[in-house]
């Protein structure tokens, strides 16, 4: 893309070390006093050859090496890949580790927005929500550890099923973290999303308009927050999404033209309480059962090919795996929906200031082990 | 003009609100925990350090072959025929004397892929996380017999407190 | 500074000094007090400022160095950092870049010079007290610009730049809403206005009339641009440009900005206080009793309200991008405190 610059352009690096690229980004700025004439990103510098690895360790194996991708929300990452192979074995599982996986899947959305939230009021220069995002999401992470034993990358989904079962009591404890967080959430909202100078910070900032995201592919919040309202989980329900009632929250332009920063960052607050009901339902819908039932014991799917697409916290997940019958995958191709992102976001953040960049990058929500895999 | 106002106000009454909810974190309980005088009581299922139990060991290798990173190396030979026979503990016979059994705590990705698919359930995985060294060799844990006294390997399974 | 005279009188064989050094032996010696009592004043604002962070955000703050609650804990940074490596970046301005945080930090401490701690504790009761400190408060400008420039680095540019914009345009509202404060008092002595203020709190200027109130509030918030604290912290806004003008700076250069910075929020507590607050004079009507605590502490209980108010906001508020500031400034601040002192002029001739 050819850009006129015009007037002294001055080129300044927001290099991969800095305190508020989610990662090791690099944005080249070419800035005209403050305002951006064009913000271009460097992605790679977390590049760890995910998918080479993926062709040289069994089919179970894999499942530590997704967690790694987004770490923010992994269990989420595990679920995509691993109901890719279920899909392409044609495993069933049973209701118990249906209903056991939309919990954690919801409960890691939720911590994963917590991150989200937490860090963009510390771009924005509020530093308080941050810490009370991580508050909640300790218990979060005190859920996965006394379930699976670890914190952050947990290998809990497993093919065809899942690694342990729930402990007893689990459900009280959820429940009651439930209840206690749910006003959390509207106090967040008092702190931050509802802020004068918040609002005016992201509400007329990052203009995505429905037809760019729809152009670039953006899925997840940030498509949502422009209004449009689409869902891998109501469009092609997995994991029976399609007998749970939830709604998808959608950004209305309340404090500023449709598409801006604030209603991205409000679709998550929103979704957080959305995934508040699917965790109840969920729960109410736990049946007892064997988890470890439907775990082939050596993987070896036919030979042949699948895609197959979840929702994660970020958007819409695929993954695309080539297996040629033997125990290893032949080729794993992911479809990393922070990497569409990126890709729209040369064109919003033009014109913009650099705070605005900053409140643009939080806003879109990456990590960049997603982008670089 | 009157929008103008309008923001004046918006401003002062969230901006005051926002001042009201930080007021009243002043007095909450904090939730710090002072380490290391206060330790977290690690959950029963933990996945920290490992720990191999040498003495129910058979030598299969499902161990390595379950490692998605490749960590653990095993050098076993065969018992000869005269030699006494010995038992896991859960009944297993053991036919290969394990001459290495080397974990590489630095390599480990703490999947617990090895512990599930261990038939003896020597290999497990316990709640220790204060193991740090100075010198990145010594995280390779030599568990089998006559090295496990020189390496800083645990030498007995610590109980979760 | 009259005291520290007649103190220095007991100096065996005083007389035969010469003249020169006599006159000048008093201004040191309440120079090097007043630093210490700034230097102490900001180790313990610092410490208060961590522990008021902490609570705010459930956590502990410092609870190590030193015994009770980390109080010793700013002393141990101070140390740390006259250890570290002195580094003056190759390409750098070496003269601006060494000079900047001397500057910046005199801008704040000049000004102390006619603050008044008590009755008669002050260095020097200047006639035109107000105005002085309105100026040499602007000295720190050029310390930042300097900083900003000197370092040969684009986002110290960036914050030396926002820096200069912000603090000279909010220089205007605060001048303004310190003129609310002369008119009542007809003087710009800061002696006379806490004197304006004796006998208790309902002769504080801040309870007079709702217009000195209003000016108090612009007072407060132009202060806090002035001194680049959150909401209004763009120049040394850490999420996005590292850490502004003073990125280059380590050991005890960077302290030096820091304590320029507390000493900052210092001096606009302690003019707010004597200008709005009365200063050192009683709280309770001396129709009911006469002032027992002593006025110094007074005054710095009263300046610890005002910087527990400036740390309250610092942790509750986002910050505003630069031309939302130039906006407030402009368009908001300016306006209202014209208003307000033009409200006050004529509440002063027609009551």
């Amino acid at each position: 893309m050819e850009v006129d610059y015009s007037g002294d352009v001055m080129t300044l690096n927001m290099g991969p070390q800095h305190p508020s690229t989610h990662g090791v980004l690099r944005l080249e700025l070419k800035t005209d006093g403050e305002i951006v004439a064009d913000a271009i990103p460097h992605i790679g510098y977390l590049h760890r050859c995910f998918e080479k690895h993926a062709e040289n360790v069994d089919y179970p194996a894999v499942v530590p090496y997704t967690d790694r991708m987004d770490y923010c929300a992994a269990m989420n990452m595990e679920l995509g890949y691993v109901l890719t192979v279920e899909k392409l074995m044609g495993i069933q599982v049973n209701n118990r580790v249906r209903c056991i996986r939309i919990i954690m899947a919801e409960l890691d959305r939720i911590a994963s927005h917590l991150i989200a939230a937490g860090t963009y009021g510390n771009d924005i220069g509020s530093f308080t929500p941050f810490l009370w995002c991580f508050r909640d999401r300790e218990t979060i992470l005190d859920l996965f550890e006394e379930t699976c034993g670890a914190r952050l990358l947990y290998n809990y989904n497993w093919i065809g099923g899942l690694m342990y079962d729930l402990k007893p009591g689990f459900e009280k404890r959820l429940i009651e973290f439930i209840d206690y967080f749910e006003p959390q959430v509207d106090k967040l909202n008092t702190l931050l999303s509802d802020n004068y100078i918040f609002i005016k910070r992201t509400a007329a900032v990052g203009i995505l308009s429905p037809e760019t995201a729809i152009s670039y592919g953006v899925t997840g919040p940030n498509l949502r927050g422009s209004g449009v309202k689409f869902d891998v989980r109501k469009d092609e329900p997995y994991l029976g999404y399609q007998d749970i009632d939830f709604e998808i929250p959608v950004g209305k332009g309340e404090y500023g033209p449709l598409g801006s920063c604030w209603d991205r960052y409000m679709v998550r607050i929103r979704e957080v309480k959305e995934s508040c009901k699917i965790i109840r339902q969920a729960v109410a819908q736990l049946t007892p059962g064997d988890v470890h039932e439907s775990i082939p014991k050596r993987v070896k799917p036919p030979a042949g090919d699948i895609y197959m697409r979840t929702e994660c916290p970020r958007g819409e997940l695929g993954y695309y795996i080539v297996s040629d019958g033997s125990l290893k995958p032949y080729r794993l191709k992911v479809k990393s929906p922070c990497f569409t992102v990126m890709s729209a976001f040369r064109e919003v953040s033009r014109g913009t200031m650099i705070s605005d960049v900053v409140a643009i990058l939080g806003s879109f929500d990456i990590v960049l082990g997603e982008i670089d895999r | 003009m009157l929008n103008y106002f309008k923001n004046l106000g918006l401003g002062s009454v969230t901006v005051l609100k926002s001042m009201g909810v930080a007021w009243r974190h002043l007095f909450t309980r904090s939730v710090t925990l002072q380490y290391p005088t206060e330790k977290w009581t690690m959950p029963e299922r933990s996945r920290a350090r490992l720990f191999n139990k040498i003495e129910d060991c058979i030598g299969c290798g499902q161990c390595v072959r379950a490692c998605p990173t490749n960590c653990i190396t095993i050098k076993t030979e065969k018992r000869g025929k005269d030699e006494p026979e010995i038992f896991a503990s859960d009944g297993t016979a053991i036919k290969l004397r394990t001459l290495t059994y080397d974990i590489d705590m630095a390599l480990c990705c703490y999947c617990g892929l090895c512990t599930f698919s261990c038939p003896t359930h020597c290999l497990t995985m316990t709640g220790e996380y204060e193991y740090s060294v100075y010198d990145k060799d010594e995280h390779i844990y030599h568990f089998a017999k006559d090295k496990l006294a020189t390496s800083k390997a645990p030498k007995e399974k610590v109980d979760i407190a | 500074m009259e005291s520290i005279a007649r103190l220095l009188q007991f100096i065996p064989r005083y007389d035969a000094l010469p003249g020169i050094v006599r006159a000048l032996l008093p201004v040191l010696v309440s120079c090097v007090v007043i630093f210490a009592a700034l230097a102490i004043a900001v180790l313990f604002a610092v410490w208060l400022e961590r522990k008021v962070s902490a609570h705010i955000q459930d956590r502990l703050g410092p609870m190590y160095v030193g015994g009770w609650h980390g109080w010793a804990q700013t002393l141990a940074d101070a140390l740390k950092l006259l250890l570290k490596e002195d580094i003056v970046p190759a390409s750098a301005d070496r003269l601006l870049y060494k000079m900047a945080p001397f500057i910046v930090f005199l801008g704040a401490f000049a000004a102390f010079v006619v603050v008044p701690f008590g009755a008669s504790s002050f260095v020097s009761d200047l006639n035109i007290g107000v105005l002085y400190i309105v100026a040499v408060g602007s000295l720190s400008v050029i310390g930042i610009i300097m900083a900003g420039w000197a370092s040969n680095n684009k986002y110290s540019l960036y914050g030396g730049m926002r820096a200069a914009a912000q603090i000279i345009s909010y220089e205007i509202p605060s001048t303004i809403a310190i003129m609310t404060v002369i008119i009542p008092v007809g003087s710009l002595s800061m002696v006379d206005i806490v004197n304006a203020q004796k006998g208790g709190i309902q002769h504080w200027f801040l309870f007079r009339n709702p217009f000195i109130f209003l000016a108090f509030i612009v007072y407060f918030i132009a202060s806090l641009a002035e001194v680049n604290r959150t909401p209004f912290d763009i120049p040394e806004a850490e999420s996005e440009l590292v850490a502004g003008y003073h990125t280059e700076y380590s050991g005890m250069r960077f302290a030096f900005f820091f304590l320029a910075e507390y000493a900052n929020m210092f001096l606009v507590a302690s003019v707010a206080t004597t200008l709005f607050l009365g200063g050192w004079t009683q709280i309770i009507p001396a129709s009911i009793a006469p002032q027992l605590v002593p006025g110094p502490i007074l005054f710095f209980l009263k300046v610890l309200v005002i910087i527990f108010l400036q740390m309250w906001l610092r942790w509750s508020l986002p910050r505003l991008r630069v031309d939302q500031l130039m906006y407030l400034s402009w368009k908001v601040l300016l306006p209202i405190s014209l208003v307000l002192v033009l409200s006050v002029g004529w509440l002063a001739v027609y009551w």
